[in-house]
């Protein structure tokens, strides 16, 4: 079983959804991320989400576009977080995913970056521009690694191919809870709570929900219907208005905030 | 002969071709996007196949084309310029002539009437130089959409013209000041806004780029640039040309022209890319000089990246050619070797824009005197028999202000160092 199902396991046992901050590598620098990793953990983090810099972001925001902009500026590379992650690992077991857009894992070298990333800890990814149908060597490189790949559903998905989607992700389910980029304004509940619905009816894995989640509130809003909750944006934006000292601090109190609004 | 010849590209037209169902050509092509747009992909995938094969979808196309945009555009033949370079026989393909004064309408005009059938209210474009930017704000005039068009602060700068343009045909312009200020940002902005909006929006992407199907349906869009020109070759010289030339952007331009003749193994065909200030300052844009298999943007193609997969800046003194990424369709191409890919400098580009001016009273976009500026190197080695179709694939005049400003400039460094001599 991989790290991130054992977390999810032992979520459903303790009946709480998954707490899944969203921060980008290398914002403001690498260690400075690794600062802001173990304050994520300790605040009561289930899984860590570690953006990947790309120059063209887009299925981001603002906020993550410029946090992009300040990671390539400090001169990030996937190589120097997968240093990052086996650093850490060597202080936290929490389950690492990264988010990454298809062209820097392309260029590293598919089976590199599973290499890599066996090696250094990291438990699985999310790539927002590679759907099931162009997958293929991808998977095929992750195959018997215990690696997830993580697949996104969004509103516009229709029920044959969130079943599809199901399939292919493994660890957990992204649901992307709007039709917009990170960052936009949250669905209203209601309409939110019945889209979960038809995706978990359509899937069995866990159903993660993200994009546009900013506050503990509306965290326990979603976490009330969803198996894991993800915040990005709002912790990034945290991160770029608090500066390099204060960084790891502030996201660490915010990310106990919102674990405590979902354990409560 | 005439007859044999048109009854084979009609079979060819019609036949079973690239890209395969999911979108590739080769290792090229395919659909790298937010799984958001994947269902607005697929739709518009098939209301496309659906309406290439209803006659009242193309009659329709047909009647727009001819009435609308003034198709079919001369195939001119160009005497002086001939003369001038002392090769060749020179025809341009006019599509300078095209309502709007480029290429980009063929295309807007059969993605507008798919978007009325998909019963959506609202288009977006992108736009570099502008000229795909009006095309779109001219065919959302013509049939009652709302529309943004996302555009680069940079090419807004040095397209000032065409900014104007757009507005005044009721089109919002949406500046975007992130990343380089250019085409490759107003396509990120284009398609996050899609991203957001994909439920009563289409948008109409320019050229042979992009997520399935786009570059298959611009492809066919703008085919019908060489459709007319093989049939109007045949009619002026009795028989095909030998060599075709193109700028290439994303490329629709040049694929509307080659593609109808890429079976015709006689007739060679040159793509040409923006060298900019040349290869080796690294400030160009020539993709398959220095470029290596990547994806971005939704297709798997050409780019100018760095080691990391990060996407380059590039540079080019003209906007519509100023872009990281190729059509993946012209990536094949030049794998197979039926496509030769070279550019040509910023410099060179400039004087072929007043060469063409002053010999033929045409005024060539900066993009569209890439082509030229090729031909030109090229016309003292070719054989004066042989036959020469240019792509002009729009007209000069939004370029006016930028030259003037170019030329002034040199004629100013030129007097200094005079007076300093």
């Amino acid at each position: 079983m991989s790290r991130i199902q054992a977390a999810f396991e032992r979520l459903k046992r303790e009946g709480k959804p998954a707490f899944i901050p969203y921060v980008m590598a290398g914002d403001p620098d690498l260690s400075t991320t690794r600062q802001i990793v173990l304050a994520l953990a300790r605040g009561g983090a289930d899984l860590v989400e570690l953006g990947v810099p790309f120059s063209d972001p887009l299925a981001d925001g603002p906020v993550i576009q410029r946090a992009a902009a300040r990671a390539l500026e400090s001169g990030t590379t996937i190589a120097g977080i997968f240093r990052l992650v086996r650093d850490l690992r060597r202080e936290t077991q929490v389950p690492i995913v990264l988010m990454t857009y298809y062209n820097p894992v392309l260029q590293h070298g598919l089976a590199r970056t599973v290499r890599d990333a066996r090696r250094s800890g990291v438990d699985g990814f999310i790539i927002p521009d590679l759907t099931p149908e162009e997958a293929g060597p991808w998977r095929e490189a992750l195959r018997g690694t215990g690696i997830d790949f993580i697949c996104l559903a969004a509103p516009t998905t229709p029920a044959e191919r969130l079943k599809t989607l199901g399939r292919v992700s493994s660890g957990f389910l992204y649901y992307v809870s709007l039709t917009g980029v990170t960052g936009a304004k949250l669905a209203a509940e209601s309409e939110l709570r019945k889209q979960v619905g038809r995706v978990r009816r359509a899937v069995s894995l866990p159903v993660a929900v993200g994009f546009g989640i900013k506050s503990p509130a509306q965290a326990a809003q979603v976490g009330a219907f969803a198996d894991g909750v993800i915040v990005g944006s709002a912790l990034v934006s945290r991160i770029e208005s608090a500066g390099r000292k204060k960084a790891a601090a502030s996201a660490g109190r915010m990310a106990g905030a919102i674990a405590r609004a979902l354990a409560g | 002969m005439g007859e044999a010849v048109n009854r084979k590209s009609r079979s060819f037209l019609s036949s079973k071709h690239l890209p395969d169902a999911s979108g590739h050509f080769g290792p090229y092509g395919g659909r790298f996007v937010p799984e958001t747009l994947v269902p607005a992909l697929m739709e518009l995938d098939r209301e496309y196949a659906k309406a290439r094969r209803e006659k009242s979808f193309r009659r329709e196309l047909a009647f727009l084309l001819r009435e609308f945009v003034g198709r079919p555009t001369p195939l001119y033949f160009a005497e002086r310029l001939t003369r001038d370079l002392g090769g060749p026989k020179i025809y341009l393909k006019r599509e300078d002539l095209c309502h709007t004064g480029a290429h980009k309408i063929n295309n807007t005009i059969g993605q507008a009437l798919l978007t009325r059938r998909m019963g959506k209210r609202r288009v977006i474009a992108e736009t570099g130089a502008g000229q795909h930017g009006v095309a779109t704000a001219t065919v959302a005039a013509r049939f009652g959409l709302a529309c943004d068009v996302y555009m680069g602060t940079e090419d807004m700068a040095r397209q000032e013209l065409n900014v104007f343009r757009m507005r005044l045909l009721g089109a919002r312009v949406v500046p975007v000041d992130i990343g380089s200020r250019t085409l490759k940002d107003a396509i990120s902005e284009a398609m996050r806004d899609w991203t957001a909006n994909v439920r009563n929006t289409h948008y109409i992407l320019g050229s042979v780029l992009g997520p399935h199907p786009y570059p298959m349906m611009v492809r066919d869009f703008q085919k019908v640039i060489g459709i007319e020109a093989r049939r109007q070759i045949l009619k002026a010289e009795g028989r095909l040309p030998d060599l075709l030339v193109a700028c290439v952007g994303g490329g629709s331009n040049a694929m509307g022209l080659f593609f109808p003749f890429l079976r015709d193994r006689s007739v060679k065909m040159i793509g040409v890319e923006a060298g900019g200030h040349g290869i080796k300052t690294g400030k160009h844009a020539a993709r398959f000089a220095a470029g290596r298999i990547g994806a971005f943007q939704g297709t798997m193609t050409v780019l100018l990246q760095d080691r990391e997969g990060q996407i380059k800046v590039t540079h080019s003194v003209s906007a519509g050619l100023d872009y990281s990424a190729v059509g993946p369709e012209h990536a094949y191409y030049r794998d197979a070797g039926r496509i030769e890919y070279t550019s040509v400098t910023d410099s060179d580009a400039l004087e072929a824009f007043q060469l063409l001016s002053q010999t033929e009273g045409i005024m060539p976009a900066l993009e569209s005197a890439h082509a030229v500026a090729q031909l030109r190197k090229l016309a003292p080695r070719l054989p004066r028999k042989s036959v020469v179709i240019v792509n002009l694939s729009g007209r000069g005049d939004k370029d006016v202000q930028q030259a003037a400003e170019i030329f002034d400039g040199k004629n100013a460094r030129q007097k200094k160092l005079k007076i300093e001599n």
